[in-house]
């Protein structure tokens, strides 16, 4: 088990790397979810706050087949 | 491909497609990790180091499949001005920017034992290092806008020159000399890669990816809260 953790002698360079990989990662995953979940309830905090964004973004947002 | 350019649809689409997406991360990481450490061979010159590859080379085959998918939006943005096209776009730069960095970090973690030096200033590294400028450049520029479709013209102009880059670092290799060394997958004349070690670095980039579309949609499930948000504030009478 310590010859497995020892990596020949190259620990030093190999555990890092893989803690960087994983680490950054887990940081990506982890803003995104964050910041998607964070938006979205505020635009439901406003809408249910009586404000009905729906009108609005869905007629910005209108389907475009027809355009062209 | 217009069916889901409607943000509606297309956040219908991401939402069905996470589930499946976490789960290939989970399962290809895993496996990836167990063949990678315990059931690949160690390398006949590098040791144990060459275990850092399977780390190291899908960050960078992601950094680069990130940069064509942040052009392809930017194309398709300045093309159909669609504003799906320019939440990818802006989705995809940091994204690719922190696979990048992995890509530069590990790099430089393989360097120095093999090379004697975690960083050199050849076409390679150089090359690389300009990607991640990029990334950083097209964050930077496409929120210096009060105006957001402003913005986003200006990031996709700079991701669409930038593309020159990409041949510049998958042939940087076989154009100049460098202490990187030269393609051994992706090659004219297949592998040149044992398949004991080729099986892991498959398996790892594919988990890669999958980490990658998640993060992209969730940040492009973000950035159209964003969107609304703002609409939602203009919208206001006391605003």
């Amino acid at each position: 088990m310590s010859e497995f953790f020892a990596m020949g002698g190259y620990a030093v360079y190999i555990w890092p790397s893989y803690a960087v990989a994983f680490g950054v990662m887990a940081g990506l995953v982890a803003w995104a979810w964050w910041s998607a979940r964070h938006g979205e309830a505020e635009v439901e905090r406003l809408r249910a706050a009586g404000l009905d964004p729906r009108r609005r973004a869905e007629g910005d947002a209108a389907p475009r087949e027809h355009a062209g | 491909m217009h069916r889901f350019a409607n943000p509606t649809r297309f956040l219908k689409l991401a939402n069905a497609l996470l589930p499946w997406l976490a789960a290939a991360a989970v399962l290809l990481l895993g496996t990836g990790l167990w063949l990678g450490l315990l059931r690949s061979p160690s390398d006949y010159q590098q040791g144990e180091t060459v275990r850092i590859m399977y780390v190291h080379v899908p960050a960078a085959w992601v950094a680069l499949g990130g940069y064509s998918a942040l052009a392809l939006s930017s194309l398709a943005f300045l093309v159909w001005k669609h504003p799906l096209a320019d939440l990818a776009a802006r989705a995809a730069s940091p994204v690719g920017a922190g696979f990048t960095a992995i890509a530069l970090v590990t790099g430089a973690l393989w360097g120095q034992p093999m090379w004697g030096t975690w960083w050199v200033w050849d076409a390679r590294l150089t090359s690389v290092l300009v990607l991640f400028f990029l990334y950083l450049g097209h964050m930077a520029l496409t929120n210096a806008f009060d105006d957001p479709e402003r913005g986003g013209r200006a990031g996709a102009v700079l991701a669409l020159v930038g593309v020159v880059n990409l041949p510049i670092i998958k042939f940087s290799v076989d154009w100049w000399n460098t202490l990187h060394q030269p393609a051994s997958v992706l090659r004219m004349g297949g592998s040149t890669i044992d398949p004991a070690m080729l099986t892991p670095l498959f398996v790892m980039a594919g988990g890669y990816f999958a980490v990658f579309a998640i993060v992209l949609l969730l940040r492009i499930r973000a950035l159209y809260a964003e969107r609304r948000l703002r609409q939602l504030r203009l919208s206001l009478p006391d605003a």
